[in-house]
């Protein structure tokens, strides 16, 4: 199994949102979410695969990738701890 | 500003208010810092609805415990209850400071008179060490408030000849100081010469009041003296226990009609919507125009006509006499001018003219567009932010 590939836990809809929502929703979710699991944001705010990835990397979860769809970005992050 | 705009177009309006009282919550900011409380008879910085008010607004006294919008009627404290034909609710933010553990004992804030005061009190005690100054939830009252402070805090602290021995720091759950990018830029560097540390992506999980540290979700831990934190912020629990908001509270809106999502005769208006402005009074002034222009449509049979554009205005202090304009709409960023001292004394200005020109609906300023009979205005992508 690829990276593109990894099933989400949960799939987070961020869409129409502006920054910082998809931020803040991702945060929310990896606070409800348990270690391990895979939650995928949906964003069409172009600050997005710039800032989740950054958070991500600062709270210590792995970003599983980063992927370009039509008219958004799918951002994928394991929550570690 | 709905109630009397409806009023003087003859429909019988009824608004309920929890405390009889309105205040203008800005001036709360200086508050901490100032040499003397001003005196009142009421809550400070207020003055009585029904003197804001057209005489033909009948205004009730009381708490919104519920709202049935299938039975379209509001229910007050105290087992009373109103029916409506039109609802327009400005229901606003309520605090929830138990949502972080250890707040409660060990934050101040400055957004209620109570807390401002109590808030005054720490600092006129403060003899130097360290000074937090943090956002906790997104999103919250005044944007630029915090940032505010926390500059206003910096020239506070010079006056007293202090500053030298305290450490401000200024923590923000985003990857920079402020959400809107260009006033970010703006701003950053000139905390960054004043001293003020910033701590980004501090997205706050605990206080340990006894430890003295403030935790955030990321891992961090940052010791503090004195701890300014924004209370955690939602929409009122009558919205919540209607179930009329989100998860948080607060009220799905069209953006642009100001209509209540999946409900007639609904509208919302200011801090009590999803919509994604700043929760502002200045925002809330020119939804309201668009409020009541689409109530007086439905009521003449024809479908809501008038578009709020996304506009945003603010005077946003940067200390030492100085202050900048921040003003931006749905399709246009902010581009705020270098601070001034006019900007300064238009913000002291505008906290007295208020009381003249916004409850009457009285500013020269528009932010509602019109739209075609019935039509949608084009969804444009939003760049007030990112």
């Amino acid at each position: 199994m690829n990276e593109q590939t990894v099933k989400a836990d949960r799939i987070i809809d961020a869409r129409g949102a502006y920054c910082p929502g998809p931020l803040m929703e991702l945060i929310r979710a990896v606070r409800e979410a348990r270690v391990g699991e895979v939650l995928e944001v949906l964003s069409s705010d172009s600050g997005s695969k710039r800032d989740i990835p950054a958070w991500a990397e600062k709270a210590g979860h792995e970003v599983v990738g980063v992927f370009p769809e039509q008219g958004y970005d799918r951002i994928v992050v394991r929550k570690a701890k | 500003m709905v109630a009397n705009l409806l009023a003087r177009r003859g429909v019988a309006v009824t608004l309920v208010d929890a405390t009889g009282w309105h205040t203008y919550q800005p001036s709360f900011l200086y508050l901490p810092f100032a040499d003397r409380v001003p005196r009142s008879q009421g809550p400070l910085y207020s003055r009585r609805v029904s003197t804001l008010l057209d005489g033909r607004v009948k205004v009730v006294v009381g708490t919104v415990t519920g709202i049935d919008p299938v039975a379209r009627r509001v229910e007050i404290a105290e087992g009373a209850s109103l029916p409506y034909d039109w609802l327009v609710l400005a229901t606003g933010t309520a605090y929830y400071p138990d949502e972080i553990p250890g707040y409660p004992e060990a934050a101040h804030h400055f957004y209620s008179q109570e807390a401002a005061l109590r808030l005054r009190e720490a600092l006129a005690s403060f003899r130097g060490g360290d000074v937090v100054v943090g956002v906790t939830t997104i999103p919250y009252k005044c944007p630029p408030a915090p940032l505010e402070f926390t500059l206003l805090l910096d020239a506070y602290l010079r006056r007293r000849g202090i500053r030298e021995r305290t450490r401000i720091r200024f923590l923000s759950p985003l990857p920079r100081a402020f959400s809107i990018e260009p006033v970010s830029e703006m701003v950053a560097p000139m905390m960054e010469r004043r001293g003020i540390e910033i701590s980004t992506f501090f997205n706050t999980e605990s206080v340990d009041a006894g430890a003295r540290v403030v935790r955030s979700l990321e891992g961090e831990e940052v010791p503090y003296d004195l701890l300014v934190l924004l209370p955690p912020h939602g929409g009122v629990p009558a919205v919540r226990n209607s179930g009329l908001g989100d998860r948080s509270g607060w009220i799905p809106t069209d953006r642009h009609l100001m209509r209540v999502l999946g409900r007639e005769r609904i509208y919302a208006v200011g801090d009590a919507t999803d919509l994604p402005v700043s929760k502002s009074g200045v925002a809330a002034h020119f939804q309201a125009e668009a409020v009541v222009a689409n109530i007086l449509d439905e009521m003449a049979g024809r479908e809501p006509s008038h578009a709020y554009t996304g506009r945003v205005l603010c005077f946003a202090e940067t200390g030492l006499g100085r202050a900048t304009l921040i003003s931006f709409d749905y399709q246009h960023p902010p581009r705020p001018p270098v601070p001034n001292r006019v900007l300064h004394w238009g913000k002291l200005a505008f906290n007295v003219l208020y009381w003249y020109t916004v409850p009457q609906g009285r500013v020269p300023l528009r932010g509602v567009t019109k739209v075609g009979a019935g039509a949608r205005p084009v969804e444009e992508e939003a760049r007030v932010g990112h």
